[in-house]
Order: C-alpha cells, then sequence, then structure tokens
C-alpha cells in the first residue's frame, strides 16, 4: 500500500524542521509501510520507553538525534532509566555501562523529554483523554492508556516512541483506528467468588491468565462486579501485557469504552467465549511461581509498575513498624517520591529495612545482590514473569500483606 | 504455528533484495526449489545455517544482547545462539524493548543473518531500520508467503 503523506508531514521528510526531526520522519514512514498504514495521524502526547539502556547501541542512536537537533513536539514522559538519579538506590552496573545509562538519560533529556522516570505515568498526572491519539511506549503503560483511560496508541517499540514525538506524527493503524478496538472474544470470570474481587493479589494473577489466552487480540472480561480501583486495573494489565502481546482489554462495566458487553462487542458475534473457572485461577496462581518447596526467602520486590502514594501507605500499614529481615525493593516514581519525603515515609520505611528504589526498578537494573538460585518473592506479575531471565532469581508470588510478613520472618508466609 | 517447510538443520541461501514488496526465493543446500519470501527490508545475500523457532519469544528478556542466546528459561530453545543465522520466528510476545536488543545485537555484530516473520513485526524490526539510519549493517527482512496451489 502507497503511504499518502499531507503537505506538513512531507516537509518534515524534506528536513524543513532539520535534519534530526527528518530522521525521526524517516522511521515513522518506514514503520508505517512496514505495518502496511495508508497514511499518518496526529498524536497529542508520547511516552517514550527508550532511554533504558539495553546497551552503547541505544546510548548512540539517541545521542546522534540530539546532535542533529532533534526535539520532541508534543508532551513526552520518559519511563525508567538503568540509574536512580535520585540517590535512593545504588545498582552494581559496571563504570562503562553505568556512564551509557547516564548518557543515554540525558540525551532524552535534552531532546526536551520530561524526566518523570516512570513505568506508571499516568499516576503521574499523564492522563491523555478519552478518544485522543497517542503514541504511547512500555507495554504495561500502553495497554493502561488505552484500555483505562481510553486513548488510543499502538504499543511503540523502543525508538518508534521517540521518533512519533519528535515528528508528532504515527502510523495511522491499529487500535488508532475505532474498528480495532472492539472486542472479539468474552473473558467470562462470572463463575469466580465475588469476595476474591476485593483481594489485591487476585488481579495480577487473572491479568496473567488473561494475557496467556488473548495473544494480542481484544477482548472483554464480562463478570467484575465492580470497579476494582486503578491499583488493579494497572496489576491486571501489566500483567497481561507480560505473558500475552495484549494492548487493549475491555472489562464490562468497568473500563470507559465498555459500558456493557454488546456495547464493545461492536454488533458482531463474540469469536470465542471463554469461561473461566475455579480451577483455571488456581492453576495460574500456581504458575506464578517459578520454583517450588520454598522454605526460605531472599529477597521482596514490589512496584511493577511502579507503586502509587497509595499502595505505599498500605505497605506503611502492613509493616506497622517492624524490623524486615531480609532486603526488601519498593519501587516508585519521583511523583511519589516528593509525598513519601513530606509525609516522612521515606524515613519510616527505610528505618526498618526497605529500600525504595527511584527512577529505575530491580529487573531492568542490577540492584539485587548477584545470588545463584536465590529466591525473590512479589506480587506483580510482571516481575513473576520477568525476574528469572532478568536477575536469575527464582519466583515465588503474594499479595503485599504475604510478602510483608515473609519479609519480616524471612520464610514464605502465606494468608 | 512451526512451519514445516522452512527445515530446522540446513544451510540455506536468500539472493540480496533491493526494495520492499519484491519477491525473492530461498533455496536449501543448492536445492534449485526454494520458497518465496516477501521482502520487508532489503539487504545483501545470505547464505547460512536456517534456525527455525519453535515458539514465540520475547527479545527483551529473551535474548542476551551480549551474546545472541535464547535466555529465556521457558523457552524450547533456551541456550541456542541466533547470531549468524536465518531465524525463522513464529511470532514475537511481551516487551516492546525487542527493537533495543535486536539494535545491539547489529551493533555488536551478532545479529541473526536474515530474519523471516510470519507477520510484519514492526516493534522488532524498528531495529533493523534504526541500525539503517546509523549506518551499521543489518540483517534484511522477509515474511513468509502463502504457497499458491
Amino acid at each position: 500500500m502507497l503511504l499518502e503523506l499531507g503537505l506538513e508531514e512531507q516537509a518534515l521528510l524534506a528536513g524543513r524542521s532539520g535534519a534530526g526531526a527528518a530522521m525521526a520522519m524517516r522511521l515513522v514512514c518506514d514503520s508505517a509501510r512496514l505495518l502496511n498504514a495508508p497514511s499518518l495521524v496526529k498524536v497529542a502526547s508520547a511516552h517514550i520507553d527508550g532511554a533504558l539502556y539495553h546497551g552503547d547501541s541505544g546510548t548512540l542512536f539517541a545521542e546522534r538525534l540530539q546532535e542533529l537537533g532533534a526535539k520532541v513536539t508534543i508532551r513526552s514522559t520518559l519511563n525508567v532509566g538503568a540509574l536512580d538519579l535520585t540517590g535512593c538506590s545504588t545498582n552494581r552496573l559496571p563504570p562503562h555501562e553505568r556512564d551509557m545509562a547516564k548518557r543515554l538519560m540525558k540525551a532524552y533529556m535534552a531532546i526536551g523529554c520530561e524526566p518523570s522516570w516512570t513505568c506508571s505515568p499516568y499516576q503521574a498526572g499523564h492522563r491523555p483523554t478519552l478518544g485522543s491519539d497517542v503514541a504511547w511506549g512500555e507495554s504495561n503503560a500502553v495497554v493502561f492508556c488505552n484500555s483505562v483511560l481510553g486513548a488510543r496508541t499502538n504499543r511503540y517499540g523502543d525508538y518508534l516512541d521517540i521518533a512519533c514525538a519528535i515528528t508528532g506524527f504515527a502510523p495511522k493503524t491499529g487500535l488508532h483506528l475505532p474498528e480495532n478496538r472492539v472486542a472479539t472474544f468474552i473473558f467470562d470470570v462470572s463463575a469466580l467468588p465475588q469476595a476474591d474481587f476485593s483481594d489485591e493479589s487476585f488481579w495480577p494473577i487473572l491479568g496473567s491468565l488473561y494475557g496467556k489466552r488473548a495473544g494480542t487480540a481484544v477482548g472483554v472480561v464480562k463478570g467484575v462486579p465492580r470497579h476494582p480501583g486503578e491499583d488493579a486495573l494497572k496489576a491486571f494489565g501489566a500483567a497481561s501485557a507480560s505473558t500475552g502481546g495484549v494492548g487493549l482489554f475491555h472489562i464490562a462495566g468497568v473500563t470507559p469504552e465498555a459500558p456493557d458487553v454488546e456495547t464493545i462487542l461492536g454488533g458482531n458475534a463474540p469469536r470465542e467465549v471463554m469461561h473461566i473457572s475455579v480451577a483455571d485461577f488456581a492453576d495460574q496462581k500456581r504458575r506464578m511461581a517459578t520454583v517450588q518447596g520454598v522454605t526460605q526467602i531472599d529477597a521482596v520486590a514490589i512496584g511493577s509498575p511502579h507503586l502509587s502514594l497509595e499502595e505505599c501507605l498500605r505497605l506503611d500499614g502492613l509493616i506497622s513498624g517492624r524490623k524486615l529481615s531480609i532486603p526488601f525493593y519498593a519501587c516508585t516514581g519521583r511523583h511519589v517520591l516528593k509525598d513519601l519525603e513530606s509525609t516522612g515515609l521515606r524515613d519510616a520505611l527505610e528505618a526498618v529495612g526497605v529500600t525504595v528504589v527511584i527512577d529505575t526498578c530491580v529487573v531492568v537494573t542490577p540492584i539485587m545482590k548477584e545470588l545463584p538460585g536465590g529466591v525473590l518473592m512479589t506480587n506483580s506479575g510482571k516481575f513473576a514473569q520477568y525476574a528469572p531471565g532478568n536477575t536469575g532469581y527464582g519466583v515465588v508470588f503474594g499479595s503485599m500483606a504475604e510478602c510483608v510478613e515473609s519479609a519480616v520472618s524471612g520464610r514464605p508466609s502465606y494468608a | 504455528m512451526h512451519d514445516a517447510s522452512v527445515s530446522q538443520h540446513s544451510f540455506v541461501h536468500i539472493d540480496a533484495s533491493e526494495k520492499a514488496g519484491d519477491t525473492v526465493r530461498m533455496r536449501c543446500d543448492g536445492s534449485l526449489e526454494g520458497m518465496a519470501l516477501e521482502v520487508l527490508i532489503p539487504g545483501p545475500a545470505a547464505s547460512a545455517m536456517s534456525l527455525v523457532l519453535t515458539a514465540p519469544i520475547s527479545f527483551w528478556g529473551g535474548v542476551d544482547p551480549k551474546t545472541s542466546m535464547i535466555a529465556d528459561v521457558r523457552h524450547p530453545q533456551h541456550g541456542v545462539a541466533i547470531a549468524g543465522t536465518i531465524l525463522t520466528l513464529p511470532g514475537t510476545i511481551g516487551s516492546s524493548s525487542a527493537s533495543a536488543v535486536l539494535l545491539e545485537l547489529i551493533h555488536r555484530g551478532i545479529a541473526p543473518a536474515a530474519i523471516i516473520l510470519h507477520e510484519p513485526d514492526a516493534i522488532l524490526l524498528l531495529g533493523v531500520l534504526v541500525a539503517r539510519e546509523m549506518g551499521w549493517s543489518g540483517p534484511a527482512a522477509f515474511r513468509v508467503t502463502p504457497p499458491i496451489d
């Protein structure tokens, strides 16, 4: 399909806004051709995942854009980097990697991105409006933006996100088009006990199961009795986007585009109705762990996606002044750190042994001590999915309360 | 998902390609017969061992950018290196940092010699597009074209 470009788009490509913008526009147009998009769409904001260090190549790319004079033209928040620039936590990156990671973070700031350094930008004041087109990266941010806010974005990978932020355009395809946002299957959870829906650890487990069943398809969850709160939807979406390729989900009666099942099916019959049984859920709960028969826990990590202030307050309440016997990492962003410091909560958490991690998290950079065969406990579906490959720790799963009790005793403690 | 028409342990050759949308042929072990591939990103000719992944993979967390080895312990081909192979992928899952991992593999000179996909994956292939902008040579990318009866 031929890609049709308007005058503004052609001018960008021709270099009228500089060589950096032209390079960004070539990437947007080449991606559009790969995706078979007929044209581009204007985007109102961006969330950039490209500032996390994976190797020198990413730094060299960002610095090239900077040298060529590229600047973002729309609001652009930054996802986590590999360093905690606030100094709340330290990591074991070797000197060369640390230097390159810092140069990478600085280059993105020089291009005009906001130093938000969080994977929960939607809880840090970046909330695009219902129906607006945006270009967001980072799988959990994307799924929250589409599903809970009802803004429209595809899953923009590293480097296309910044290219869209510089040009203000994205390929007009996928989830930007209303016809691709309707549900094609029903994920019916009516058979699960009503009380379970109020349990915080229910949501990441359900999200992990949903992601495996959905793949990249858009579905609607049926049978959720009441709005579970944004932190629950955050946990559900993050888990679904790590076990599957979920970019958008709907929950009937909860998320904005799905007042009911019929509306979000868009008048079509569902391709499939998945009836989720108590046994299906129990099976997924077992599968959250990668190690069995654990008698000792070596560390606890929570905060993927980054904790909200409410979650930090709950953590403090659950610990209730008790001293923790193993390392405990609570990952959050600068938007929460301000309040943690002004309320004295940071001091209180650190006093009992919590390491507050800002700007980054324990799964993307080596903060936890190297411990072959170590066991990590988490309440995050996303940490459960990625920690074994990225940190070498085996994983067990529990609620925030179970994580806290286990950290007090050093042994797995389930309610 | 496994494409039986691309054999697992054979030496294959793909001709050089000039532009997206063209069709090239991939031949196995000197055979004149070959399967048709649609060019997604053109590149030089490639002759290398075929590696067909039997399960979808997340490049981030699933492939080690320093060694090119499959690092995901849950993947059936855990421990296999993808460097220098003609890599056929049944699909990609998970993180949107796949492009960053592929770009790093290219920069280190340990990328696949060519990539064959069932569907164009813009997230992954952006790594190749960025490499081209940076002046680093990367693999060509292709899509398997449906067989004609």
